[in-house]
C-alpha cells in the first residue's frame, strides 16, 4: 500500500510539470487553433538555456531562471511574428507541417550549440536529500519542482480569471470576430499566447532538467503533453492540468507494476497507451468541447 | 456636419458578389436613426462596412467613403474604429458563452484605459439599466435567456462609451414584451447618455416609433429616407413595412397580393 502511495506522490510531481507544459499547449490551441508540435522542443530549449546560463556562464540561479523566462517569452513572440502569423488563413495541414519543421529546427540548433552529451546543473541547485512524510519519501528537489510548477499554474489561472488581458484572451478564444468588434487585437492575443506557451514550457524544461540532467531526449518529455491534453480535452486549460497530473501518476504506477511482466520500458509507452484508449472511448477528452446550447 | 456620413459606398464580397450598390446615409449627433429593410437587403453589411468588421470577412469597400466626425475611416482596422467611438452590437446576440456575464462586460471595455474603480463604476451603470444582469453576473453568458443575452450585448456596447452605437436587429426572436423593454432602454441610452444610435431593424413599427430619422433599404441601396413622422404616413411604408392595408387595418393573408404590387419608389 505505501508503495502505491509513494508512486502516486512521485508521479504527481512529474505530472505537475506535464500539467504546466500541457497548459501552454492548450492555451496556444485554444486561442490560435494551432496544434503546436514544437511544444516539446520549447521544453528542451528552456532546459538548455537555463543550464547554459547557470553552469557555463556562472550566473546566479535566480537570475538564470528569470533570464530563461525572458528569453522564452521573446522566442515565443518572435516565432509567432515571423513563422506563425504569416500562416494565418493557410490550410491546417500547412500549419501543422510548419510546427513540425520548427520542432526539427529547434532540436538541431540545440545539438549544434551544445552537443548530445547529458548536461547536469552544477553545482546542484536543490539537494537530493529525502524528506519523510509519514511513510512516503520525497527528495527536496521534487518538492521544489512541485512547488514551482504549481506556483506557475496558479499564477496563470489567476491571470486568465482576473486580469483584463487574461479575460480578453479568453474572449478571443470564444469568438474572434466579436472580440475584434470590441477592439481586442487578435494578433496581440496570439503573440501573448505563444509567449506564455513558450514560457511555461521553458520553466518545465529547467525544472525536470534539474532533476535528471538534460539531453536531447528532453523533447520527448514534451511529447507526453499529447496524452495529457487529449485526456483533458484539447481546448480545455483546466482539463490539460488534470490530464497532466493524471498521466504523471498513471505512467509511474503502470511502469512500476507492469515492468516486471513486460521487461521494462512500460513507463515510456504507458501514456500513449492511455492516449489510444481515450481516443477510442472519449474522443473529445474528459473536459473538451462542451458547447453551450443557445436558448 | 453629421457625426457619421456614408457616401455612395460599394461593397463586394469574395471579389465578385456586389452587395452594396452606391449606398449613402448620414447620422446627426444625438439622433436615433433607423435602417429598415427585408432580409438580405444589405443592412448588416452596411454596419460592418462602417465598423470595419468587413475586413475580418471576405468583404471590401470598393468605392465611396465613410466619414466619422469629419474624418475618413474606411481604411481603418476595426480596433482603431472602436477607439474612435463607434461600437457595433452584432446581430444574433453573440455573447462570449464561456465567460460570465460580468467578464463579457469587462472584455468590452478593452479599449478603455480606465482604472479598476472606473471599470466597476461602468459595470454598475450597465446593471442600473439592466438590473437582471446583476443577478446573473457570475453565471456563464451561454446559459442566459435570449432576452438577457440581448441585454448583455447592449451592456457591452455601453462599456466602451461609444459616441455612436450601432445595433443590428436587437428585437430578433424576442417576445414583444422584451422587445418593448429593450427599446425603452435604447431610448434611455440616447436621452440620458447622449449616445447616438444607428438601429437596424426588421421590426419597422418599433424602430419608427423611437427613431428620429429612417432609411428604407432594398437590394443594397437606400430607396427612401425621411423623418420617421413622414415615413409612418407614407403609403408604401405602411403597406410593405407596417403591414397595413389602405384602410389602415392590419394585414391578413387574403391581402397577400399586395406584396406583388409594385412599390412606388421603385418606379
Ligand atoms: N460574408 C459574406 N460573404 C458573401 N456574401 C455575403 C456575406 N455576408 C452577406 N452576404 C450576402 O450579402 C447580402 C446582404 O446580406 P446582409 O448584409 O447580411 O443583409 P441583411 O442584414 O439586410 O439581412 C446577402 O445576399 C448575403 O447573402
Ligand atoms: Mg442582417
Amino acid at each position: 500500500m505505501h508503495e502505491l502511495l509513494q508512486l502516486i506522490v512521485t508521479g504527481l510531481v512529474i505530472g505537475s510539470v506535464y500539467a504546466l507544459v500541457a497548459m501552454g499547449f492548450a492555451l496556444i490551441y485554444k486561442s490560435t487553433s494551432i496544434i503546436n508540435f514544437a511544444q516539446g522542443e520549447f521544453v528542451l530549449v528552456g532546459g538548455y538555456i537555463c543550464w547554459w546560463l547557470y553552469t557555463m556562464l556562472g550566473i546566479p540561479i535566480v537570475w538564470a531562471f528569470l533570464l530563461t523566462m525572458v528569453i522564452a517569452v521573446g522566442m515565443g513572440m518572435l516565432l509567432e511574428r515571423l513563422v506563425l502569423r504569416p500562416m494565418i488563413g493557410e490550410p491546417i495541414i500547412s500549419v501543422i507541417m510548419i510546427t513540425i519543421a520548427l520542432a526539427t529546427v529547434l532540436k538541431s540548433l540545440v545539438t549544434i550549440l551544445w552537443g548530445t552529451q547529458i548536461k547536469v546543473f552544477t553545482p546542484a541547485i536543490f539537494s537530493q536529500k529525502a524528506i519523510h512524510f509519514g511513510t512516503v519519501l520525497v527528495s527536496e528537489v521534487y518538492l521544489w519542482t512541485f512547488g514551482f510548477a504549481f506556483l506557475f499554474l496558479g499564477v496563470f489561472a489567476a491571470f486568465f480569471k482576473f486580469t483584463r488581458v487574461g479575460i480578453s484572451m479568453r474572449a478571443v478564444a470564444n469568438d474572434q470576430q466579436v472580440a475584434q468588434s470590441m477592439g481586442i487585437s487578435v494578433k496581440r492575443v496570439f503573440a501573448i499566447s505563444w509567449s506564455i506557451g513558450a514560457l511555461v514550457s521553458a520553466v518545465g524544461g529547467l525544472l525536470v532538467g534539474n532533476i535528471n540532467g538534460i539531453n536531447i531526449t528532453l523533447s520527448d518529455f514534451g511529447l507526453k503533453v499529447f496524452p495529457a491534453v487529449i485526456l483533458g480535452g484539447l481546448d480545455s486549460i483546466g482539463g490539460a492540468i488534470i490530464g497532466g497530473l493524471t498521466i504523471g501518476i498513471l505512467e509511474n504506477i503502470m511502469g512500476s507494476y507492469l515492468d516486471v511482466y513486460l521487461g521494462g520500458g512500460v513507463k515510456e509507452i504507458a501514456p500513449f497507451i492511455v492516449l489510444i484508449i481515450i481516443l477510442m472511448v472519449k474522443p473529445y477528452g474528459l473536459f473538451g468541447i462542451k458547447e453551450i446550447e443557445r436558448v | 456636419m453629421p457625426l457619421l456620413s456614408v457616401n455612395n459606398i460599394e461593397v463586394i464580397y469574395d471579389d465578385v458578389i456586389l452587395v452594396l450598390k452606391g449606398l449613402s446615409l448620414s447620422v446627426e449627433e444625438g439622433q436615433i436613426v433607423a435602417v429598415l429593410g427585408a432580409n438580405g437587403a444589405g443592412k448588416t453589411t452596411t454596419l460592418k462596412a462602417i465598423s470595419g468588421l468587413l475586413k475580418t470577412e471576405e468583404g471590401e469597400v470598393t468605392d465611396g467613403t465613410i466619414e466619422f466626425d469629419g474624418e475618413k475611416i474606411n481604411h481603418l482596422d476595426p480596433e482603431l474604429i472602436v477607439r474612435r467611438g463607434i461600437f457595433q452590437v452584432m446581430e444574433g446576440r453573440r455573447v462570449f458563452e464561456d465567460l460570465t456575464a460580468k467578464e463579457n462586460l469587462v472584455a468590452a471595455a478593452h479599449t478603455q484605459r480606465c482604472s479598476r474603480g472606473e471599470l466597476e463604476k461602468r459595470i454598475e451603470q450597465v446593471y442600473h439599466y439592466f438590473p437582471r444582469l446583476k443577478e446573473r453576473e457570475n453565471g456563464l453568458a451561454g446559459y442566459l435567456s435570449g432576452g438577457e443575452q440581448q441585454m448583455l450585448v447592449i451592456g457591452r456596447g455601453m462599456m466602451a462609451k461609444p459616441r455612436l452605437m450601432m445595433l443590428d436587429e436587437p428585437s430578433l426572436g424576442l417576445s414583444p414584451l422584451l422587445v418593448g423593454e429593450i427599446f425603452e432602454i435604447i431610448v434611455k441610452l440616447n436621452k440620458d447618455l447622449g449616445t447616438t444610435i444607428l438601429l437596424v431593424e426588421q421590426n419597422a413599427r418599433m424602430a419608427l416609433n423611437i427613431a428620429d430619422h429612417g432609411y428604407i433599404m432594398e437590394n443594397g441601396k437606400i430607396v427612401l429616407d425621411d423623418t420617421t413622422e413622414k415615413l409612418k404616413n407614407n403609403e408604401d411604408v405602411k403597406r410593405f413595412y407596417l403591414g397595413m392595408t389602405d384602410m389602415g387595418t392590419k394585414r391578413s393573408y387574403r391581402d397577400v397580393k399586395h406584396y406583388k404590387r409594385r412599390k412606388r419608389w421603385l418606379t
